[in-house]
């Protein structure tokens, strides 16, 4: 239990060897003044689906068309298969990419779309018109060779995109964000089918995304950029378990922070006092920070338990932390009804809103949480998340 | 209105319409306000089109009454050798205008589209001018020009004598095709380009097979335009045009001058066919390449 809370970064990540196809080696990039890119190292693995992901003006989009070859970085190395690419325009990389809007040529049927790589390498015919079938079949657009872009719909428009990439066998494959001009029913569906695909042609897919969600369902391992500095690689659980920094916690997924100060770090125990919490946070782990230091507590809302709260009743106890820990009294001040779960916000005594989630696991909630009804809020001692950064 | 548009729709099965219902909210063809300016438009765009051609088969010298009907204007007409060569030359000018006006109007659009560099401004705002400058002045800029600074060599064989024309026609024809061009360009969406280069295609052949099929349709109209400004041209073409080459336009108010008669009238009708015709052939054939594409 020890190091369960130390960063992502020391735990082995089981599936990786390293056999990198890609390689960014101290990537800057600079656009005038503005660093878009900022000493990025980062390796990729052949077989992997590697998703890029942060907010918008992060600097995803510029690392991934660096790979494509539509920018040069200002400094630093990318090695593709070990080799450097820098000399080689976009037209001799062997990389493909489908493009955010997804840019099938208008003019041209979905046969010729998808032919159109083959036919710049000089292919003949014969040879492109089965790969052409071969990879329509895979995005299953079979029969639709003869179709005009503009009689498909969004998804078929991508699936489009998809064939035209992959016919050309590229040794990785590079989709800016893939998922976002979809519908939400359609984006769930091509999801699997992006990671079935992957699985089928066994080619490296790197995405890159600002949804989190998206990236936790796809990818094997994501990079979380923020700024154009890379904040966190880790495969998707890691990223949302053990964020290394605020920026992290609070992009990937929901959470609760607060601002506290390292009481005590022991081996195999920790304390955190926080200003807005009237209990202080225990740890069954150490941190491996300062004593005095200020840290930030990580609560995911789904890690919160809610118990009723009789008006002047005792705190209840956590097994698992020292009485008077890891509990904290609030009032349900707003809920949320989602479906398959409810949120709730529960204001605590210094005024701050926590949220927390529960899940409707039956029918009709035999607690029946109700608007301004006093409860306790409790979380185990191995939950909340110590942010040191 | 809201209400009573929604209350008027259709319940089940099909409405029962009344023969004249009123008009609703936003059928302002059927208000006597717009048929009225539409009506005024047509007849005073029309009117004296209409006039001009069918006193070209008056048998009056004269335009002002009629007489009969006769086709001999159109026989004296076409017998005219000046007048013939006029015209020939006129389609002969308009012809080289608009494919010279074509190349350079997609060059310079695509350039203005593409690339910023130092003076872009500069060279748009001169890009514009040939367009606003009044043609008169434009006329005698190019009098000028060909007199004095590059006085275009006499005697030349036909159709080079017409030099001096056809590159006066350019320098105001291209600006308008690079406008149609740019306008176009504008909605292009540049992916597509890094689609074709990331699948292998060169700067050229992304040029080809992605660019062009994008601005066909500015290309289509560009050229139209060019055509139509060369063929009607007068002012400019009057202050460039030697003794031996004259102009249909030019010819036309040479013939004028002396008197108005109905042969000048079957020319012109001629002309405005002719006009209609390629027009036509040049929407049809812009109206084919679509349907081909959605076929």
């Amino acid at each position: 239990m020890t190091d369960a809370q130390t960063s992502a970064q020391a735990r082995p990540t089981p599936h990786v060897k390293d056999n990198a196809i890609i390689r960014f080696e101290n990537i800057t990039k600079r656009f005038g003044k503005m660093v878009a890119v900022d000493n990025v190292t980062l390796n990729i693995q052949e077989g992997e689906f590697f998703a890029l992901l942060g907010p918008s003006g992060c600097g995803k989009t510029t690392l991934l068309r660096m790979l494509a070859g539509f920018e040069t970085p200002t400094e630093g190395r990318v090695l593709i298969d070990g080799k450097d690419v820098a000399a080689l325009p976009p037209n001799k990389r062997p990389v493909n990419m489908v493009f955010q809007s997804y840019a099938v040529f208008p003019h041209m049927k979905v046969a010729d779309n998808v032919g159109y790589g083959l036919k710049m390498d000089g292919v003949d015919g014969g040879e492109i018109k089965r790969r052409v079938e071969e990879a329509l079949e895979l995005v299953k657009l079979d029969g639709l060779g003869a179709r005009m872009p503009d009689q498909l719909s969004g998804g078929q428009r991508q699936r489009v995109a998809l064939a035209r990439a992959l016919v050309k066998r590229p040794r990785v494959l590079l989709l800016d964000e893939p998922l976002s001009a979809l519908d939400a029913k359609l984006r769930d569906q091509m999801r699997s089918e992006l990671t079935s695909l992957q699985e089928k042609v066994g080619i490296t897919f790197i995405m890159v995304t600002h949804d989190q969600d998206e990236a936790l369902a796809i990818a094997t391992r994501c990079a979380v950029m923020h700024r154009g500095v890379l904040t966190q690689v880790a495969t998707p659980a890691d990223l949302y378990e053990f964020p290394n920094s605020r920026f992290v916690a609070d992009f990937v997924g929901s959470v609760n922070m607060f601002e506290g100060v390292l009481e005590k770090d022991e081996q195999n125990e920790a304390q955190v006092r926080c200003k807005e919490l009237s209990a202080p946070v225990y740890l069954d782990h150490g941190v491996t920070g300062a004593r005095g230091s200020t840290v930030w507590v990580a609560l995911r809302p789904e890690k919160i338990e809610m118990h009723k709260r009789a008006e002047g009743s005792t705190p209840m106890k956590m097994e698992d932390a020292p009485a008077g820990a890891n509990v904290v009294p609030g009032i349900i001040r707003d809920i949320v009804y989602l479906g398959s779960e409810t949120n709730f916000e529960v204001e605590l005594e210094g005024g701050r809103r926590v949220k927390t989630f529960r899940s409707n696991l039956t029918r009709y909630d035999q607690e029946d949480f109700t608007w301004d009804e006093p409860v306790w809020l409790a979380w185990h001692a191995c939950s909340p998340a110590v942010l040191l950064s | 209105m809201a209400d009573e548009a929604l209350t008027s729709m259709p319940k089940v099965g099909r409405p029962r319409r009344e023969k004249r219902d009123k008009p609703g909210p936003l059928d302002y063809m059927r208000r006597w306000p717009l048929q009225l300016m539409v009506g005024a438009t047509l007849v005073f765009l029309y009117l004296p089109l209409i006039t001009l051609m069918v006193f070209s088969f008056n048998t009056s010298r004269r335009n002002v009454v009629w007489q009969g009907f006769t086709t001999d204007w159109y026989v004296k007409a076409f017998n005219n050798d000046s007048l013939l060569q006029a015209f020939l030359n006129s389609l002969t000018i308009a012809f080289f205008c608009t494919i010279f006006s074509v190349i350079l109007g997609v060059l310079a659009a695509v350039m203005l589209w593409r690339f910023r560099f130092p003076g872009k401004t500069a060279v748009e705002g001169s890009m514009a001018l040939p367009i606003v400058v009044p043609e008169i002045c434009l006329g005698v800029a190019m009098l000028v020009f060909f007199a004095r600074v590059m006085p275009w060599p006499m005697g030349m064989p036909w159709p080079l004598n017409l030099g001096a024309i056809i590159i006066a026609h350019i320098s105001f024809a291209f600006p308008f095709v690079a406008t149609v061009v740019r306008a176009r360009l504008s909605s292009f969406n540049r992916e597509l380009e890094e689609a074709a280069k990331d699948l292998g295609a060169s700067e050229w052949r992304t040029f080809w097979d992605v660019l062009v099929p994008h601005m066909q349709p500015g290309l289509i109209a560009g050229a139209l335009l060019a055509f139509t400004l060369s063929l009607d041209d007068f002012v400019i073409t009057f202050f460039t045009a030697g003794p031996d080459t004259i102009t249909f336009p030019v010819k036309v108010y040479s013939m004028l001058r002396f008197s108005v008669t109905p042969e000048v009238n079957a020319a012109s009708t001629v002309l405005i066919v002719v006009t209609v015709i390629l027009t036509a052939i040049g929407l049809q054939v812009q109206n084919n390449l679509s349907k081909e594409k959605k076929a």
